[in-house]
């Protein structure tokens, strides 16, 4: 129950903050603009603070009684002790990482070419499309695969923003933690781990072969 | 077709100051590296924002900083040739020279370009897997695909060894007699220039010395500063009379008489432009007798230019043909060489290597 649930947290988590990532990693690395070590900053901020205060941030921000939160509420988007609160805890926390890999991947793209794409009728729009994305795909793998292992071991932000509730919010790394807390649960908590431990490696083999093949693509060779 | 701009930009010390009014053939920008030749053909093409100026392409305006017009480059329709190539390494040779029709006002059938430049055998390959050669005709390939209206080439040889570089060059002279694009052709290797151009400018500093058309440039001993003591010399046009003399020679007419050159692989009745560089012309007063050069062309001095150095930069007419020869200060003494008097220009057959012999001259442009 934990694992499927935190399977699909982190694959949502994943794919939600994926065009932002993008956005954000493309904004970083390309442009320039007021504010832009703010952005920087912001994006980093999950990074270095204590999983508990960015999880207690969350809470006072998108809990039903915050800012944001009480008017989502209003359209029916409710985050507080759901499974979409996990969600959003993932994401944030495992922001920072997908941007950095994303960014790195941008970054390492030769403007060159993207001028030549310009100077061949592309517009920004279709340059990034065309000649930058399909260019930076063996990052936004990596991105991918470092936020997806980043959601599926959150522990901190999710259990202060969601708490622990089965089969809602208890996800993976909430489960074990629970097991144990309780006297005789050692041995599904070591079940829990041997499949966490699966889950990670599995992610970690599919992305070397899909990135390997990528690149290949990506090189021409 | 033509091409008028005014740039004034600054970057750094460097201050690009030009202006021009290009007329339709191919426009050779010449000048040592640092002259800002790139520069220049990034502010047309849109990529470099330059503090001051205007371009207009046919009529149409692409920049008027006083008006606050900047057309963004993927609207500008001008195709450009760098000489890295910039090929797009994702993508095959034929997607690369497809990129451009998606975004272009008509759909232009890719054969003909794939036929003018050999690229038939190519299109499946990925650009790593190129020579060099086939990287800067794929280039060209993809530019002339995305229909622009006039094409800018960045140094595209440069890149290349010598080899290379007589593989493309008849690609770019078919080009520049059959697509009839206007072209602006940045080099700083006078063989290319005067095998293509129509109009040479050379620029220095950032600053045009000299434009004018490339016959009329080369063989200015004024120019000879700029174009440098070793590559100055003059273009002959002639057609190829006798391809095979018997003997690995071939026969062309000039206006200014027969030459005598190392077998020109081109049919019998093919126009070709003939460099003849300004060191390899020898002037005699009277009609040498038991010499071995081959080639003796009676002329009339039209200047003498004298430099800095030891040298003399001697301008001739030979028939309707402009001829430059360098010769020495005492040797002009000797020889009482003056304005407007007559004497021999000796040419030695070897000295013109193949390279310096190009294919079908563009019809003059008036």
């Amino acid at each position: 129950m934990a694992v499927a649930l935190s399977l699909r947290v982190s694959v949502v988590a994943t794919l939600l903050s994926l065009p932002f990532a993008i956005y954000i990693a493309y904004l970083l690395a390309r442009r320039d603009f007021w504010g832009k070590q703010l952005l920087n900053a912001l994006v980093h901020l999950p990074l270095i603070l204590p999983p508990v205060v960015t999880g207690y941030l969350l809470l006072l921000t998108f809990g039903t009684q915050g800012a944001i939160g009480a008017a989502l509420a209003e359209i029916g988007i409710v985050f507080a002790f759901r499974w979409t609160g996990a969600v959003l805890a993932a994401a944030v926390m495992a922001f920072p990482l997908m941007v950095r890999a994303i960014r790195l991947g941008i970054e390492a793209v030769d403007p060159r070419l993207e001028e030549a794409a310009t100077t061949l009728g592309a517009s920004p729009v279709s340059v990034f499309s065309t000649v930058t994305l399909p260019l930076i795909l063996p990052a936004v793998l990596a991105g991918s695969v470092l936020a997806f292992a980043k959601a599926m071991g959150e522990f901190g932000a999710t259990i202060t923003f969601v708490a622990s509730i089965p089969g809602e919010t208890q996800t993976l790394p909430s489960a074990i933690y629970a097991f144990l807390q309780v006297p005789g649960g050692e041995s599904s908590a070591v079940r829990l781990v041997v499949i966490a431990v699966i889950v990670a490696m599995g992610a970690v083999l599919a992305s070397e072969v899909l990135a390997r093949r990528m690149s290949g693509k990506v090189s021409g060779l | 077709m033509s091409l008028q701009f005014e740039l004034a930009h600054r970057l750094g010390d460097f201050q690009l100051d030009v202006a021009l009014d290009a007329p339709r053939g191919v426009t050779a920008l010449f000048g040592p590296s640092g002259s800002g030749k790139t520069s220049l053909v990034n502010a047309i093409a849109g990529l470099l924002r330059p503090d001051q100026g205007r371009v207009v392409l046919d009529g149409r305006v692409l920049l008027d900083t006083e008006a606050n017009i900047f057309v963004p480059p993927h609207q500008r329709r001008i195709g450009y040739v760098f000489q890295d190539a910039r090929l797009f390494p994702h993508l095959s040779v034929r997607d690369n020279v497809t990129y451009g029709l998606r975004f272009a006002a008509r759909t232009l059938p890719i054969e003909p370009v794939v036929d003018l430049l050999g690229l038939g055998g190519l299109l499946g390959r990925m650009p790593a897997r190129l020579s060099g050669g086939e990287t800067q005709r794929v280039a060209l390939g993809r530019a002339l695909l995305s229909d622009p209206q006039m094409l800018l080439m960045d140094e595209p040889l440069a890149a290349l060894d010598t080899a290379r570089k007589d593989e493309i060059l008849p690609y770019l002279e078919r080009l520049r007699d059959e697509a009839g694009l206007p072209i602006l052709y940045v080099s700083h290797a006078m063989v290319e220039v005067a095998r293509l151009a129509t109009t040479l400018v050379l620029l220095r500093d950032g600053r045009i010395t000299r434009a004018g058309p490339v016959a009329e440039v080369l063989s200015d001993p004024e120019a000879v500063r700029d174009l440098g003591v070793r590559d100055a010399g003059a273009i002959l046009e002639a057609t190829v009379q006798k391809r095979d003399a018997g003997d690995g020679l071939s026969v062309l007419a000039s206006s200014a008489g027969h030459l005598f050159l190392p077998m020109v692989d081109l049919p019998e009745g093919a126009l070709v432009r003939v460099r003849i560089q300004a060191s390899d012309v020898i002037l005699s007063k009277e009609r040498p007798e038991g010499l071995s050069a081959l080639n003796v062309l009676p002329a009339t001095i039209k200047t003498l230019h004298e430099g800095a150095g030891p040298g003399v930069a001697v301008a001739l007419m030979s028939g309707e043909d402009r001829l430059i020869a360098r010769i020495t200060r005492r040797s002009a003494k000797a020889l009482e060489l003056r304005e407007g008097s007559r004497c021999f220009a000796v040419i030695k057959t070897v000295s013109v290597a193949p390279v310096d012999v190009g294919g079908q001259i563009a019809p003059e442009v008036g």
